[in-house]
C-alpha cells in the first residue's frame, strides 16, 4: 500500500479544508471499504481524513416522526439501537445482517452510502423508506442521491452529515446473501409509508439499487405476498457475474419481496 | 507521520507508526505479537481478530493511527504464558483446531461474543463467527467448543 497523510480533525469545517487542500484526499470512515482499496492499489490518496474524530457525526436520535442517524455511526449501533427497533425494526434487522461482527463494528452507514456498492444494504433501505441524505452543504433527497455503479450526486469533497429516515408504518428487509462475504445477492426492502407501498432492490441492477414499479402499484391494491404472484423484474436490466446470473436474480427478487412482505405483514 | 499512543494488553505504547501501517502489522511487527494472524488481503478471513476498545474487529482492516488513543487487546491478553483461559481449553478439549492458523481470530471473537451474550445457542454462535473463516475444521468442533467455552465462562 502506498504511504499517506494521515490526519483526523475534530470538526467538519475542519475536515472540508483539509480535503480542499489536498491535491488528492480521501475521507475515511469505518474504513471497510477504503482500506480492501487501498490495499489493491485501487485508489492512492495523498491524504486519508479519517472522519471519526468529529463527535457530532456519530448518535443516533429519535423525534415524533422518525430516526437520524450520523454519518460516523456503526453499524453494530444501529443494530442495538433501541429507539431504531422501535421505529423502524426492518432498519435495525437490516445493519445487523450486514457483513459480519467485526464489519458492523467499524463500518458506518455514511460510508455505505458514499460507496453505493451495488450490492449493499443500506442504499435499498434509504430508497424504499424515501429518506433525505444530509451533508455539510445541502439535503439530498433519496432519489436523487444515488447514480449508477459506485456513484452518488455527492460533490468533490462534500460530507454526509447524517441520514433522516421517516418512520413507515410497517416494512421489512430480506436478503439473499452471498454466503462468502455477505453482501446481497438480492436484497428487498419493501415500506408501506405514508408516500405509499414502495419496493427497492438492491444487489440485482446493473445500475445499482432501483424500485421495482410493478410490484409497488400491485402492492398498494393488496399488501399481501399473494399480490406479487406472477410479477417478476424483466431480467434485461439485471447484474450477471461469477455469483449470479441475470435470470436467477430477477426469480430471487420476486422470492425476496414475497417475504418481505410476508414479514412486513406480519408485524403490524 | 502519526505518533500514536495506545494500550496494548494493559500496556501503554506510544511509537511513530507510518500513516498506512495497519493495526495487524503494529502489532505483529512493531510490538511483536505475533499470536495474531493474517491471512488474507481481502477483510475475509477474521484470523486478525482482535478488540479494539473492547469490540471484536478486524486488525489488517484498521490503520494503526485510527487506534491512537484506544485500547487494544490481543490473543496473547487471554491468559499467562504456558496457560489457557476457559474458551481457548474448550477448543483444545473439542478439537476446534487443526493447522490453527484461524484460531486466535475464532477466540477473540468467541471471547467478544460471550461477553455480550454469555449463554448463546447454536445459531447464535454461528451467526456470530460468519466473519471468520476455517480451511480445515468444517467448523462443527469450533461452535461446540464456543457453546462449552461459554458454558464454562458462566461458571
Ligand atoms: C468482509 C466484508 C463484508 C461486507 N459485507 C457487507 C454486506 O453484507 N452489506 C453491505 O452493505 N456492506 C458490506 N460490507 C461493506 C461495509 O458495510 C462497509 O462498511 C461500507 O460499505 C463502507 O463504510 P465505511 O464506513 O467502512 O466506509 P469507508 O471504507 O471508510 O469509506 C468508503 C467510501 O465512502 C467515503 N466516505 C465515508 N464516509 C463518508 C462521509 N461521511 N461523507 C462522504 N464520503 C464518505 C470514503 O471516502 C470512501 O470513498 C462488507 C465489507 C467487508 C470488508
Ligand atoms: S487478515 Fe483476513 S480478515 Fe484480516
Ligand atoms: S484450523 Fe486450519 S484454518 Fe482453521
Amino acid at each position: 500500500m502506498q504511504d499517506f497523510h494521515f490526519t483526523r480533525p475534530d470538526d467538519l469545517a475542519a475536515a472540508g479544508q483539509a480535503h480542499q487542500a489536498s491535491d488528492d484526499g480521501a475521507y475515511m470512515a469505518g474504513g471497510q471499504t477504503l482500506i480492501p482499496v487501498l490495499k489493491q492499489g485501487l485508489a492512492m490518496p495523498e491524504d486519508v481524513i479519517d472522519l471519526n474524530g468529529i463527535a457530532d457525526l456519530s448518535g443516533i436520535e429519535a423525534d415524533g416522526h422518525g430516526i437520524t442517524i450520523g454519518a460516523t455511526t456503526r453499524h453494530a449501533s444501529v443494530a442495538a439501537s433501541e429507539a431504531v427497533c422501535q421505529a423502524i425494526p426492518a432498519l435495525a434487522d437490516l445493519a445487523g445482517r450486514i457483513g459480519d461482527p467485526q464489519v458492523r463494528n467499524r463500518g458506518t452507514i455514511g460510508g455505505s452510502l458514499a460507496n453505493n456498492d451495488p450490492s449493499a444494504d443500506y442504499p435499498a433501505a434509504v430508497l424504499a423508506l424515501n429518506a433525505t441524505v444530509v451533508t455539510d452543504r445541502r439535503e439530498i433527497a433519496a432519489e436523487a442521491f444515488f447514480d449508477g455503479l459506485f456513484t452518488t450526486n455527492l460533490n468533490e469533497g462534500e460530507i454526509i452529515t447524517r441520514v433522516r429516515f421517516a418512520a413507515p408504518d410497517r416494512a421489512a428487509y430480506e436478503k439473499f446473501p452471498n454466503p462468502a462475504s455477505r453482501y446481497a445477492l438480492v436484497g428487498v426492502f419493501v415500506a408501506q409509508t405514508a408516500d405509499g407501498v414502495r419496493v427497492a432492490v438492491t444487489g440485482a441492477g446493473q445500475d445499482g439499487v432501483f424500485r421495482a414499479a410493478e410490484m409497488e402499484t400491485a402492492l398498494a391494491d393488496s399488501f399481501s405476498a399473494g399480490a406479487l404472484d406472477g410479477i417478476a423484474v424483466p431480467a434485461d436490466d439485471l447484474m450477471t457475474d461469477m455469483h449470479a446470473a441475470a435470470d436467477y436474480r430477477a426469480h430471487l427478487i420476486t422470492v425476496m419481496a414475497k417475504r418481505a412482505v410476508a414479514r412486513a405483514a406480519a408485524t403490524a | 507521520m502519526p505518533d500514536i499512543t495506545l494500550n496494548v494488553n494493559r500496556q501503554a505504547v506510544s511509537k511513530t507508526v507510518e500513516g498506512r501501517t495497519l493495526l495487524v502489522e503494529f502489532i505483529r511487527e512493531t510490538l511483536g505479537l505475533t499470536g495474531t494472524h493474517m491471512g488474507c488481503d481481502t477483510s475475509q478471513c477474521g484470523a486478525c481478530v482482535v478488540h479494539l476498545d473492547g469490540k471484536p474487529v478486524k486488525s489488517c482492516t484498521v490503520l494503526a493511527a485510527q487506534a491512537d488513543g484506544a485500547e487494544v487487546k490481543t490473543i496473547e491478553s487471554l491468559a499467562p504464558e504456558g496457560e489457557m483461559n476457559p474458551m481457548q481449553r474448550a477448543f483444545h478439549e473439542h478439537h476446534g483446531l487443526q493447522c490453527g492458523f484461524c484460531t486466535p481470530g475464532m477466540v477473540m471473537t468467541a471471547m467478544a461474543l460471550v461477553a455480550e451474550n454469555p449463554d448463546p445457542t447454536e445459531a447464535q454462535v454461528r451467526h456470530g463467527l460468519e466473519g471468520n473463516i476455517c480451511r480445515c475444521t468444517g467448523y462443527q468442533n469450533i461452535v461446540a467448543a464456543v457453546l462449552d467455552g461459554a458454558k464454562a465462562m458462566r461458571g
